[in-house]
Order: structure tokens, then C-alpha cells, then sequence
């Protein structure tokens, strides 16, 4: 997209923005907001700093806490279905109840213990098999010349625009016993009755790599592009074979995209709902399945939040090795 | 590109790219099927784009996702802007560090914690101070704009770090106020990235079925909502007819901004061009 357009866009823009906001300033209810702020030392800079502070505090950080909170509570039937945490007594005494027996039963339950594992081992083959397909996708592109890379690059980006939930829906049509697939291949011949594609771990693995797949390759190709290709002559040059040189120059050049591509289909992948919903048998257990199934069909608010906290920890601890593998990675 | 490993890389290539497209192009193909049977072809026919214009539900959902998705790409990219702006070129303050832990957590966050943690937070809040009274409309736009502004944030930021500095110090050293600088000079600069932060906010809260669902209340069912509701039911040649309008729309609006692109790229070469011969 050419930068000049959206240039001659943005000038307009600004200059009409300026005596607007100049003259929003003037409103009676906005000057005494700003008054506020004013007196309570927010001006200028503060108020900029101040107000997305205020709001992911609020909207991101506060919520944390109360599911942290609830995590520890008792499950009650009432509105809302969870016990207080704390009470103050008519004496004014301060009792606080905490309650591990969600986690005790987390860990009891080997349903928690199967979701959580299964959702990693899913979630790192889904990210293995978008690797293996991704690479030489990414490769051949950014080894394209530089018209068909732009368009290439567009194809990529294109689906994240239309619908998740529609793409995914698309292989239930594609998957299903009298779906696409199955009715090409009997009509061709080739199989006699259909085969059982939805409702499997499959269809599943089918889902996750279909939708992340981009997330795969845009990082891999930015990598790719910004190798320099006179290494690969210089090692052609002192007689390495090609497929040596990919091995020794390319892919190791390639490690920080490899690093972002494979983290950014493991995440996602991790908690994904939608796919193992839509795709997957009742014996496909996903951790984000299992968190939604407790909270809308059993009402289990403190389980919930305790599967919530757990799964946290485990983004965490993922998000920590990332930043490790890839600061080993971009180190020379 | 004859040579057998670059043969493969095409091969593999078309194959990929088939992979992405197909289950697309099925969707619009079988949306012409006349069959109710999605997926068993039976004549063309375009009698369930009909059918869909007339089902009250999906044009009820679909006009407040765009509500919701017009005020949620508003709030994201004022937010996410600002705290672009504290990032990159405030220096280092206080709680600094914990902002930008802030602001880039959301994207990572698996959907069902954000939506399960916001609707703890206003089920709290309602209890607490008896506000927002129920949910539905508001919550889901406050909770969309909060995971959306992240989106911004990042996009506007790398176009923030790229920019030349010179000319806001320029402006800065000639006497222009901070608020003036941003406006008449960083904003047009960084539109680019407003637009396309814009665009995200907005294809994102259209397209957000886990956190919507967590936060709405009875009442307020967004397209992605509804559209799930009955696709766990099985297919649904509506669901294929509104695919095919969804996909028609992208595409008209990626050729759209293509083309005036284009036209703005030819205008500016045509202004180098008169500036040249003028200063000859």
C-alpha cells in the first residue's frame, strides 16, 4: 500500500482535527473533566499517561485479581454462584476463607490433567506441522521477485480478514461424512464408504494449522527477506552443496522467525475454543473447551477461575521460554 | 527457476495456497447450491441469499456488530495511540515497565481468560456499585476495546519508532506547543498506521465470538454469535450465502484501497514531476 495516499489523507485529516479538538476543548462538560484532571495534577503529559493507564487497570489487570479471588471461593448456589472471600463481623472481626478446593481438584480430576495435556501436545504438533508447511511457503516467497511477492504476501494476509468462525466452518463441509471430500473421492471411486474426518483429532489439527497458518509464515518470511543471499553464494563459491548451505546458513539465519511463527501458533492453539467445539469429538480435550463447558453448562464459577489461573501460568512459563529461546537465538 | 529445488518451493507454494483458498471457495461455490443439503450439489440457484436478507435474527445481529465494531475501532485506537505515544516517546516514567506488560498481555491472552476475567470484573462491579446494570451492548464494546487497543498499540508504535524525530524536534525547537506537534505534525505522519489500526479494531470485535459471548448479557446476540449458535447445529446454506457476502465485501474493500492507492501513488509522482520542471 503506498504510503503518499494515506499521507494526503492524514493532512486533511489533521487539519481539520485541530480546531475541532481546539474547539471540543470549549464544551462546558469536557473543560470540566479537564478541570478535574487539572486539579488533581493530570495535565498534559499525566492526562496521556493517565488515561490508558485508568482504563487497562481497570478492564485487564483488576479482573485478574477477582478471578485469582474467586479461584479460592466456595461454589454457592445463588447470584452471583460464588461465596465471599472475606467477611467483617458485626464485632469487626475480619475473617478471609481461603479455599483451595478448586485446585485440590484440579489436580484430583484427571480431566483437568488430560485437557491441559492434551491441549500442549495439540497445540505443539499443530505448530510443528504449520512450521513444515509454512517454511517453504515463506522461502519461496521471499525469494520471489518483488511484484509477486506483494501479491503473495496480500494472499497471505487476506483470510484474516473474512471470518474465523467461517473459515472454520468451511471444513465441516469439507470434512463431514457426506461432506466435499468424501463425496469427490466416492464419486471417484476411490473409497467405498466414506471416511470418518469430523468429530476427530484430525479434523482438529486440520482447523488449527488452516487458521494459523499465516501466523506461521508472515514472521518466517520477514526473516527470510532480510537474509542477505550473498552468504549462500559465498558458501556455493567455496563449494558447499545447496542443501548444506540451507542447513548451515539459511535455517540457523532463519531461528528468530522460526522462534515468533512457532509462539504465535503454540498460544493460540493452547486455548483455542472455536476449532475442538466446531471440529472435535467428545473425546478431543482442550483446556479452553473444558474452562467453557465449566463456566456455561455447570455453572462452576470457582472452578473455572481456577482452570483460568492454571492455564495462566502455563501461558507464563511458555512466554518466559519464548523469550529465551529467542534471545539465545539472536545472540551471534 | 527451473531447477528442481526451485520447482519444489512452487509446487509447495501452489499447494499451500490452495489449502488456505479451497475451503473458502467452498463456501461461495455451495452457496449457490439450490439443495438444503449443503454439500450435495443440486442446481445453481440463488434463493438463500433470499432467504438470508429476509431472516430478521442474522440482519439484527449483523447491525449491532457493526455498532459495536464502529465505537469498539474509536475507543481502540484513541487508547492504543496514547499509549503508543507514552511508549515511544515520553521517556522512561513510573509504572513505565508495567504499561507496556499492559498493553502487549492481551494479545497473548487465550480468549477465554479475557472474557471469562472482564465478566467477573462486571458482575463485581454490579454488586459493588450497582453499575453497568446488566450486560449486553456497552460491556462487550468496553470488553472488545480493551483487547483491541493492544492491536493498536503495536501497530502505531512501530510506526511511531520509525519515524524520523527530526521534524517534531524541528517543530518543538520553532516553538510549537506538544499538543500542536502531535497534531499538525506526527498525526498526519502516523495516519497510515491509524487507519490500519482502525481497520484491525474493527475486523477483530466483528469477528469476536469467545469474549463476546462471556460478557453479553440476554438480549444482545452479535453476528458471530448467532452465526454460532446455528452452525453447531450443522451446515446451513444461509450461513454459506452470508460467507459469500462477507468475503465480497473484504475483497471489494482490499481492491478498493488498492486502486486508491495506486491513483494517490500516480498524483505524487505527477507533483515530483511538476516540482522538478518548475525548478528547472
Amino acid at each position: 500500500m503506498s504510503r503518499a495516499g494515506y499521507l494526503a489523507l492524514g493532512d486533511q485529516l489533521a487539519t481539520s482535527a485541530e480546531p475541532l479538538i481546539r474547539n471540543l476543548v470549549r464544551l462546558a462538560p469536557i473543560r470540566i473533566l479537564l478541570n478535574l484532571f487539572g486539579r488533581l495534577g493530570l495535565r498534559g503529559r499525566g492526562l496521556v499517561i493517565f488515561l490508558p493507564y485508568a482504563w487497562l487497570a481497570l478492564f485487564f489487570l483488576i479482573p485478574f485479581v477477582i478471578v485469582l479471588k474467586i479461584s479460592f471461593a466456595d461454589q454457592l448456589i445463588a447470584r452471583p454462584p460464588y461465596s465471599a472471600l472475606w467477611e467483617l463481623s458485626e464485632k469487626g472481626y475480619l475473617t478471609i476463607k481461603l479455599n483451595l478446593n478448586n485446585y485440590r481438584f484440579l489436580i484430583d480430576d484427571a480431566l483437568y490433567w488430560k485437557a491441559y495435556l492434551n491441549s500442549v501436545k495439540i497445540a505443539f504438533v499443530s505448530a510443528l506441522i504449520c512450521l513444515i508447511v509454512g517454511y517453504p511457503m515463506a522461502y519461496g516467497m521471499a525469494r520471489a521477485d518483488k511484484a509477486w511477492r506483494n501479491i503473495l504476501l496480500m494472499l497471505v494476509i487476506l483470510p484474516f480478514w473474512t471470518s474465523f468462525l467461517l473459515r472454520v466452518y468451511a471444513w465441516i463441509g469439507l470434512l463431514n461424512n457426506n461432506g466435499i471430500i468424501n463425496n469427490a473421492l466416492l464419486g471417484l471411486g476411490l473409497i467405498d464408504q466414506p471416511i470418518v474426518m469430523m468429530k476427530t483429532d484430525f479434523a482438529v489439527y486440520v482447523g488449527i494449522v488452516y487458521s494459523y497458518l499465516p501466523f506461521m509464515i508472515l514472521p518466517l518470511f520477514t526473516a527470510l527477506e532480510k537474509m542477505d543471499v550473498t552468504l549462500l553464494e559465498a558458501a556455493a563459491d567455496l563449494g558447499c552443496k545447496p542443501l548444506k548451505a540451507f542447513f548451515t546458513i539459511t535455517i540457523p539465519l532463519s531461528m528468530p522467525g522460526i522462534i515468533a511463527g512457532f509462539s504465535l501458533v503454540f498460544i493460540p492453539a493452547l486455548g483455542e475454543f472455536v476449532i475442538p467445539d466446531l471440529l472435535g469429538g467428545t473425546d478431543t480435550l482442550m483446556i479452553g473447551h473444558v474452562l467453557w463447558n465449566e463456566f456455561f453448562s455447570n455453572r462452576a464459577w470457582p472452578v473455572a477461575s481456577a482452570v483460568a489461573i492454571a492455564m495462566l501460568l502455563l501461558v507464563l512459563v511458555i512466554l518466559y521460554l519464548q523469550s529465551r529461546f529467542q534471545r539465545a537465538a539472536e545472540a551471534p | 527457476m527451473s531447477n528442481p529445488r526451485s520447482r519444489f518451493v512452487t509446487a509447495w507454494m501452489c499447494m499451500g495456497f490452495a489449502f488456505l483458498y479451497i475451503p473458502i471457495l467452498s463456501l461461495i461455490i455451495y452457496s449457490f447450491n439450490s439443495n438444503k443439503l449443503v454439500t450435495v450439489w443440486a442446481g445453481f440457484s440463488t434463493k438463500w441469499y433470499g432467504i438470508l436478507l429476509r431472516n430478521e435474527q442474522i440482519l439484527e445481529a449483523a447491525w449491532l456488530s457493526l455498532k459495536i465494531g464502529f465505537i469498539t475501532a474509536w475507543i481502540a485506537v484513541v487508547l492504543g495511540t496514547l499509549v503508543a505515544l507514552c511508549l515511544t516517546r515520553f521517556g522512561p516514567f513510573r509504572g513505565r515497565a508495567l504499561l507496556s506488560g499492559l498493553a502487549t498481555a492481551p494479545l497473548v491472552m487465550p480468549e477465554v481468560i479475557t472474557g471469562l476475567s472482564l465478566l467477573l470484573l462486571f458482575v463485581a462491579m454490579e454488586q459493588a456499585i450497582g453499575w453497568p446494570a446488566g450486560r449486553g451492548t456497552f460491556t462487550i464494546i468496553v470488553a472488545h476495546a480493551t483487547f483491541a487497543l493492544a492491536y493498536v498499540a503495536v501497530v502505531v508504535q512501530s510506526r511511531l519508532v520509525g519515524m524520523d524525530p527530526s521534524i517534531e524536534e524541528a517543530a518543538m525547537d520553532l516553538g510549537a506547543k506538544p499538543a500542536k506537534v502531535f497534531f499538525v505534525i506526527t498525526l498526519p505522519i502516523i495516519f497510515p498506521a491509524l487507519l490500519s489500526g482502525w481497520l484491525l479494531a474493527f475486523t477483530l470485535s466483528l469477528d469476536d465470538l469467545v469474549i463476546a459471548s462471556f460478557v453479553s448479557g440476554p438480549g444482545a446476540s452479535t453476528l458471530p454469535m448467532v452465526i454460532y449458535s446455528k452452525v453447531r447445529l450443522g451446515l446451513s446454506p444461509e450461513i454459506n450465502a452470508l460467507a459469500t457476502l462477507l468475503v465480497a465485501v473484504v475483497a471489494a474493500m482490499v481492491v478498493g484501497i488498492g486502486l486508491f492507492s495506486a491513483r494517490q501513488e500516480k498524483i505524487r509522482q505527477r507533483d515530483i514531476q511538476m516540482a522538478i520542471a518548475a525548478n528547472k
